[in-house]
């Protein structure tokens, strides 16, 4: 019988917690489906610790944090297919999926949670000029032929961007055995946490060259090295400051891109920020009964922050199946939640009093490096929340967090406005 | 003893192999890289052209309008896509209308059916993406695009099965002209054969100059592309071309291609390496700068990848397929740069009339003119689908989740007749690889397919031949 009540589509940390809340709210048939050959997504490759402080307490890896889930997913008897990639959702959600044992087949669903995740963005998006020889890796692929596949890319290595993978990349890389010349990053600040710089990059005495961008690949059919210069505020190379590194692998770890696609073939409304969804407080997309959650709804620095949205998501999710898919309000109709200056993005964009839970917590991130300064929401003309941060860094998620006493109080509520002030 | 040698498996040497392979004779194709399509005929504009740009009564002009007639047939026969999409030259100033009118005219001289000047209104009810400035268009409707690769591969293909052979890594190191035939020194020893044909691309000058005195000179022109997303492929519906003028020289071209991405480019700059595919930032930025001029609003940041090709510019402009005035039995297909793609299957036929006169060749009975492409599950129905399923489980194993490339096509590629053997032969056959996100996702998976297939180390595996290795030992073997 392939009816579901909950369909949830990938089997990584979010798609793991949007299961298990789900089913632990009293849904009987959820079913995850998971285009890898196991249950885990992404943590699977990530064998570094650094997992679990929010969520668990306690320091994990990837997988051990994966696990957790993992097990409860098995307790439940939650059901799941792996191998198993999805090739299109219907906006009355009706999912084709395909694998081996079971060939080209459709599953009908009451809800269904995207949880798909994120991509590396690619060299090409970057317009790195030069050849395009063998041994230029996104860090995530590295990562993979490394830490699953036993496989070790390259002997002399050099990073382009300091995103968290890269970061964690040039660490194991030099663990393994290479010689990782340098970390590059275009921007002015790191991409990356700043305890990842610290234990990743310091600790080994990595040099992490910031305002600086690969202009050049040398090499034909494995790369032999690259050219870096130094760039001026708008990003542009500046003459003069070019400097070459002999080196067998690039690792590109400049950025994650929402993995949006099926998405996108429902007719969900996107964000042009975070190319994810918009969503509301329950998570859920502008398409009636289909929610969305973790990586592929906007990018996180922590996997901790992707359970707990997660966790939410399934009790939305549920809450609508078990309601007899009564939508409460229609998303046009609340309340409307604006980013402001460097605030670049709110999740949620819409919020509904009534539906949200006690506490919900909106996520954003800002634009450039801001220190000392407020975060300021408004509701409607009035400054509810002024909170001081001694410095809030792109690559670092912030949040607020908004009480349903609070906003009840506001029955007349049309906008909550989130930007920082100065004072 | 080969009857006769082609030099060079791109799309021309490709197209002479398959026009050969209707005759009978011991054929072989040297190719100094790992597979058949790997330097002028992987990085182009994909574009068969209708025929008007190259002068009249030239070899160029003939080639190109022949092939262009020729290609809807040999894209049924051997099974690759050909769409008749037509072009648009776009006019942006009314001073520029008489070298508009010029280009008309000649293609009329050179054949060009169903030319058409159209005005600007008639410009935005087309292609409504195309700028506003737009006074006046040459409509080609005879243009259409295809895949490089698959035309390539598909001619290597059929003349294989027809009974030519290829050797790979085999670089041509030098030649002798003996009293009768050529002795080919190449990296892979001694080859002796009665004719040669000289498909060598960028290299024909230098191959060409190993036997005769009368020297030919080719320049690798230079030639960025960006590739963005599918989701801009339906930014334009035909060939968009500008017509060159005075202030922006040479304009480039915005297409769709035959996979439903968009293509912009190429620039041109003469270089003197020809293994120079590097791409630089000053191309890229005049691409961007002027892909805006003939089109609006183009999505640059889809963006997924960017390349360089190289076209074997000889130095009279000017395809030379003959003869050697002074080496009876060396055959010249040199300078075959744009519109070189249009013109492989006249290319092919003409060089194969001139070896069955000279070598009195008679008929192969046994010649086979269709192949069969790698088969694509998503032409197929559900039931269909699910049938191969059942009798194949590798077709509903996804590996390239961007571009739905199945276990199943990738096997075939690897299995059938001259099959790859890297990543890059894979690509170009299946599109694995070739998606959004540009191989990062099923690099790892790929190479296990091929490591199986091939019963191949991890570590022998390259991008693509030579020293393209992936990966270079296992963890901590330093350590």
């Amino acid at each position: 019988m392939n009816n579901y009540d909950i369909v949830i589509i990938g089997g990584g940390p979010a798609g793991l917690a949007a299961a298990v809340s789900a089913k632990n709210r009293g849904i009987e048939r959820v079913l995850i489906l998971e285009r890898e050959r196991e249950l885990g997504g992404i943590l699977n490759q990530c064998i570094h610790n650094g997992f679990g402080l929010h969520t668990f307490k306690e320091e994990l890896t990837g997988p051990e944090y994966a696990q957790r889930f993992i097990n409860q997913v098995h307790e439940l008897k939650i059901e799941y297919k792996l191998s198993t990639m999805v090739m299109n959702i219907t906006r009355e959600k009706k999912v084709t999926v395909i694998n081996r044992e079971e060939g080209l087949f459709e599953i009908e669903a009451k809800a269904v949670i995207l949880a798909m995740g994120c991509r590396e963005r690619a060299r090409g998006a970057l317009n790195i000029p030069g050849y395009r020889p063998a041994g230029i890796f996104s860090a995530g692929t590295a990562q993979r032929l490394v830490n699953i596949e036993g496989y070790l890319p390259g002997r002399e290595v050099a990073i382009l961007g300091s995103g968290d993978i890269g970061l964690i990349m040039a660490r194991r890389m030099t663990l393994e055995g290479a010689s990782v010349k340098v970390v590059a990053e275009l921007m002015p600040y790191s991409g990356g946490l700043n305890r990842n710089i610290v234990q990743c990059l310091d600790d080994y005495d990595i040099p992490l060259k910031l305002s600086h961008t690969v202009i050049d690949i040398k090499g034909r059919e494995r790369i032999e090295g690259i050219i870096l210069a130094k760039v001026d505020n708008l990003g542009k190379p500046i003459r003069g400051t070019e400097e070459e590194y002999a080196c067998d692998t690039l690792l590109l770890s400049v950025g994650l891109i929402p993995e949006n696609e099926l998405s996108g073939g429902i007719g969900i409304d996107m964000n042009s920020i975070t190319l994810g969804p918009n969503v509301n407080e329950s998570f859920e997309t502008t398409v009636e009964g289909v929610f969305a959650c973790g990586n592929v709804l906007h990018v996180h620095d922590l996997v901790d922050f992707v359970s707990e949205e997660a966790m939410v998501t399934g009790r939305s999710a549920a809450d609508y199946v078990l309601s007899g898919l009564q939508k409460p309000t229609v998303f046009n109709n609340n309340i409307e939640v604006i980013a402001v200056g460097e605030v670049r993005y709110t999740i949620p964009v819409k919020l509904n009093a009534n539906r949200m839970e006690d506490i919900l917590t909106v996520r954003f991130r800002v634009g450039k490096v801001i220190k000392n300064q407020f975060i300021s929401v408004y509701f409607d003309e009035k400054r509810v929340i002024h909170q001081k941060r001694l410095i809030m860094v792109p690559s670092e998620m912030e949040n607020i967090k908004l009480s349903k006493s609070k906003l009840k109080e506001y029955p007349k509520l049309k906008h909550i406005i989130v930007k920082i002030e100065e004072e | 003893m080969y009857d006769i040698i082609i030099i060079g498996a791109g799309v021309t040497g490709a197209a002479v192999a398959r026009e050969v392979s209707r005759y009978q004779a011991k054929t072989c194709v040297l190719e100094k890289e790992e597979d058949v399509c790997c330097g002028a005929s992987k990085a182009n504009s994909a574009i068969i052209h209708a025929g008007y740009d190259a002068a009249s009564g030239s070899m160029m002009a003939k080639m190109n309008v022949l092939g262009n007639q020729m290609m809807h047939q040999l894209s049924e026969e051997l099974d690759f896509p050909f769409v008749r999409c037509g072009s648009l030259l776009i006019c942006r100033r009314k001073e520029d209308m008489p070298a508009l009118l010029d280009i008309y005219e000649r293609g009329i001289r050179n054949g060009v059916g169903g030319l058409r000047i159209l005005e600007s209104r008639e410009i935005a009810e087309m292609e409504p993406n195309v700028t506003d400035d737009a006074v006046a268009a040459l409509y080609a409707p005879t243009a259409g695009i295809t895949c490089p690769y698959s035309l390539n591969i598909a001619l290597a293909e059929n003349a294989y099965t027809n009974g030519v052979e290829f050797k790979f890594n085999t670089e041509v190191l030098n030649i002798r002209k003996l009293n009768i035939g050529y002795e080919i020194e190449s990296s892979q020893g001694i080859f002796k054969t009665s004719y040669v044909v000289n498909a060598a691309g960028v290299y024909a000058d230098k191959v060409h100059n190993m036997v005769c005195e009368h020297k030919i000179h080719i320049t690798p022109r230079r030639g960025d592309y960006c590739l963005l997303d599918k989701s801009a492929g339906n930014h334009v519906g035909r060939i968009i071309f500008a017509l060159p003028n005075a202030e922006h020289g040479k304009g480039v071209l915005i297409t769709p291609t035959v996979h439903g991405n968009l293509l912009i480019g190429p620039t041109a700059v003469d270089i003197e390496n020809k293994e120079g595919v590097n791409t630089t930032s000053e191309g890229i930025d005049e691409l961007i700068n002027k892909a805006g001029l003939n089109v609006k609003n183009l999505p640059m940041r889809q963006v997924i990848t960017s390349f360089a090709g190289l076209r074997a510019r000889e130095d009279n402009h000017e395809f030379i397929i003959e003869e050697a005035i002074d080496a009876r039995g060396f055959i010249d297909c040199a300078g075959i740069e744009s519109p070189g793609l249009s013109s492989c299957p006249a290319i092919g036929e003409k060089v194969a009339d001139i070896l069955k006169v000279k070598l009195k060749l008679n008929e192969n009975p046994d010649f086979i003119r269709t192949r069969k492409k790698i088969l694509n599950p998503k032409m197929l129905s559900s039931e269909e689908r699910n049938q191969l399923i059942n009798r194949d489980p590798a077709y509903g194993n996804i590996i390239c989740r961007c571009e739905m490339i199945t276990e199943g096509e990738i096997v075939d590629a690897i299995r059938r007749p001259l099959g790859a053997k890297s990543l890059d032969g894979i690509k170009r056959r299946t599109r694995a690889g070739m998606g959004r996100c540009q191989g990062g996702f099923c690099t790892p998976r790929v190479m296990e397919i091929i490591a199986r297939e091939c019963k191949m180390s991890m570590f022998d595996i390259t991008k693509s031949g030579g020293s393209s290795k992936i990966v270079s030992g296992f963890n901590k073997d330093s350590v």
